[in-house]
């Protein structure tokens, strides 16, 4: 059967994209989480702020992600042809379930749990830390969560900018119009989108249900 | 001069929205220390304002509020909440910090050894009657809503705070719950010499607790009397809150 012959004669190719796949996402996302969180806090502190900030990540949400990377291309610094051009693609599109994740989760804290922690004597960095973002953390999860399964779609993208990755199987196969190497790279990235959403629901589902039985008396 | 000053005093204080709208306008009192002082008065009426100016959650707009001989604007916000015990309304239990967490959250912040606050912990929830073994490490939700108010009021005891505030302790409660720790509390303050202002829009709980009940109208305190005296009062606004009792009463 010439699907186990396909598997075989590119075995290897498929886990080094596979791999190199993985790397693109999470490698954006640990990105995304880490301007993402603070981005959604600060608009969350300064109010002045929210308009340009959240409007600024919507906005690159409405650009089509193939745009987004041709876009980048020609900029200095963050362009040109490759890895680092994708990442940095990926990371600005998945800003937006962050931030605005960080965002609603902490406007959603009680407001009287709120006023208890001040009126308790905590200082603002302690109202944060202490009680504002271990209550929103769950919806905080869900916006990463929402971001990687949607970054696992975008990286296949990213090989029309060479940044490899299972892309590399979808983009050939449209050009030499050859099915089983589109589905030698849709079928792993369809895999692990339902992978890391599972698996991170999961994780989720943890974080959320020891507060989420708290809505009741709010 | 700690011998002196009152626990709480108000000096001709007005407190604006910044829309401009007054919601208190010239209020004052002032409150001796072990004493305790039930404000009444319908909803919007400025009651909770008032708590609020006091661990200055608020700040007046004129005039001015004083803790312990000491404007409130003098005190550093942070070290003036330390020490004034808060049990809100809707009570605000941390929900992500269990039942020994949240009673220990003053503590904590003050930097006190981890034996002391388990010490402490143990002593506040066996005051407000909760078997600390039992419901220590159960969370929030967990609890019924007469043992969330109680873990409400060992938390604001816990840093042993002279001064307590309580906004509507036990409003969400039902009557006979409400009127069992009405009198625990009564007792439990009796015994610990705490100064206490309480706001309630209940008649019989501001005379059980407050040694003397103040009525707040539209912004205004316009009676304070001891609680025998305050159900005696001429005043109109006093008659048409017993009224509303009276016929409650029958209705029972």
């Amino acid at each position: 059967m010439n699907i186990i012959e396909f598997i075989h004669d590119h075995g290897n190719e498929i886990i080094q994209l596979t791999t190199e796949h993985i790397m693109l996402v999470s490698v954006s996302i640990v990105g995304a989480i880490l301007a993402g969180v603070p981005l959604g806090i600060l608009v969350y502190q300064q109010p002045r702020l929210r308009t340009v900030v959240l409007g600024f990540v919507n906005i690159l949400q409405t650009i089509p992600s193939l745009a987004l990377f041709a876009l980048l291309i020609p900029l200095p610094l963050f362009g040109g042809i490759g890895v680092k051009t994708a990442l940095i693609a990926m990371v600005l599109y998945s800003l937006l379930p962050i931030v605005a994740n960080t965002f609603a989760g902490l406007m959603g804290v009680n407001p009287a749990v709120r006023e208890a922690a001040v009126a308790m004597g905590m200082t603002d960095r302690q109202l944060l830390w202490k009680v504002e973002l271990p209550l929103a953390v769950g919806v905080v999860f869900t916006g990463i969560r929402i971001a990687t399964v949607m970054n696992v779609g975008l990286a296949t993208i990213a090989a029309a900018i060479g940044a490899g990755g299972l892309g590399m199987f979808i983009f050939r196969g449209l050009a030499m119009l050859d099915t089983r190497l589109i589905l030698a790279g849709a079928v792993p990235a369809a895999a692990m989108a339902l992978l890391a959403n599972y698996g991170l629901s999961l994780i989720e589902r943890r974080i959320g249900g020891r507060y989420a039985p708290m809505r009741q008396f709010t | 001069m700690d011998g002196i000053a009152s626990a709480v005093e108000f000096r001709d204080v007005t407190f604006q929205r910044a829309s401009g709208r007054a919601i208190l306008s010239s209020v004052s009192f002032s409150v001796q220390k072990g004493e305790s002082f039930a404000l009444i008065g319908r909803s919007g009426s400025g009651k909770t304002t008032i708590l609020k100016l006091i661990n200055r959650l608020l700040d007046p707009s004129a005039g001015e509020v004083l803790v312990d001989g000491k404007s409130t604007r003098q005190w550093d916000a942070i070290h003036l909440r330390r020490r004034i015990g808060y049990v809100l309304q809707d009570v605000g239990l941390f929900p992500h910090l269990s039942v020994a967490a949240n009673v220990a959250i003053v503590p904590t912040l003050e930097g006190w050894k981890p034996s002391r606050i388990d010490t402490r912990v143990n002593e506040v929830l066996h005051m407000v009657g909760l078997e600390p073994g039992n419901f220590g490490s159960r969370y929030p939700h967990e609890l019924s809503g007469g043992q969330r108010q109680r873990v409400g009021v060992a938390r604001a005891l816990a840093a042993d705070p002279p001064l307590l505030l309580m906004d509507e302790p036990f409003g969400a409660l039902d009557p006979i719950t409400r009127a069992e720790l009405q009198q625990e509390l009564k007792h439990l303050l009796a015994s610990l010499h705490k100064t206490m202002v309480i706001v309630t829009h209940d008649i019989p709980e501001a005379c059980v607790l407050g040694s003397s009940v103040g009525l707040v109208q539209d912004g205004k305190l316009v009676e304070r009397l001891p609680p025998d005296k305050f159900l005696q009062s001429s005043h109109p606004e006093v008659q048409a809150v017993i009224r509303s009792l009276t016929l409650q009463n029958i209705l029972h």
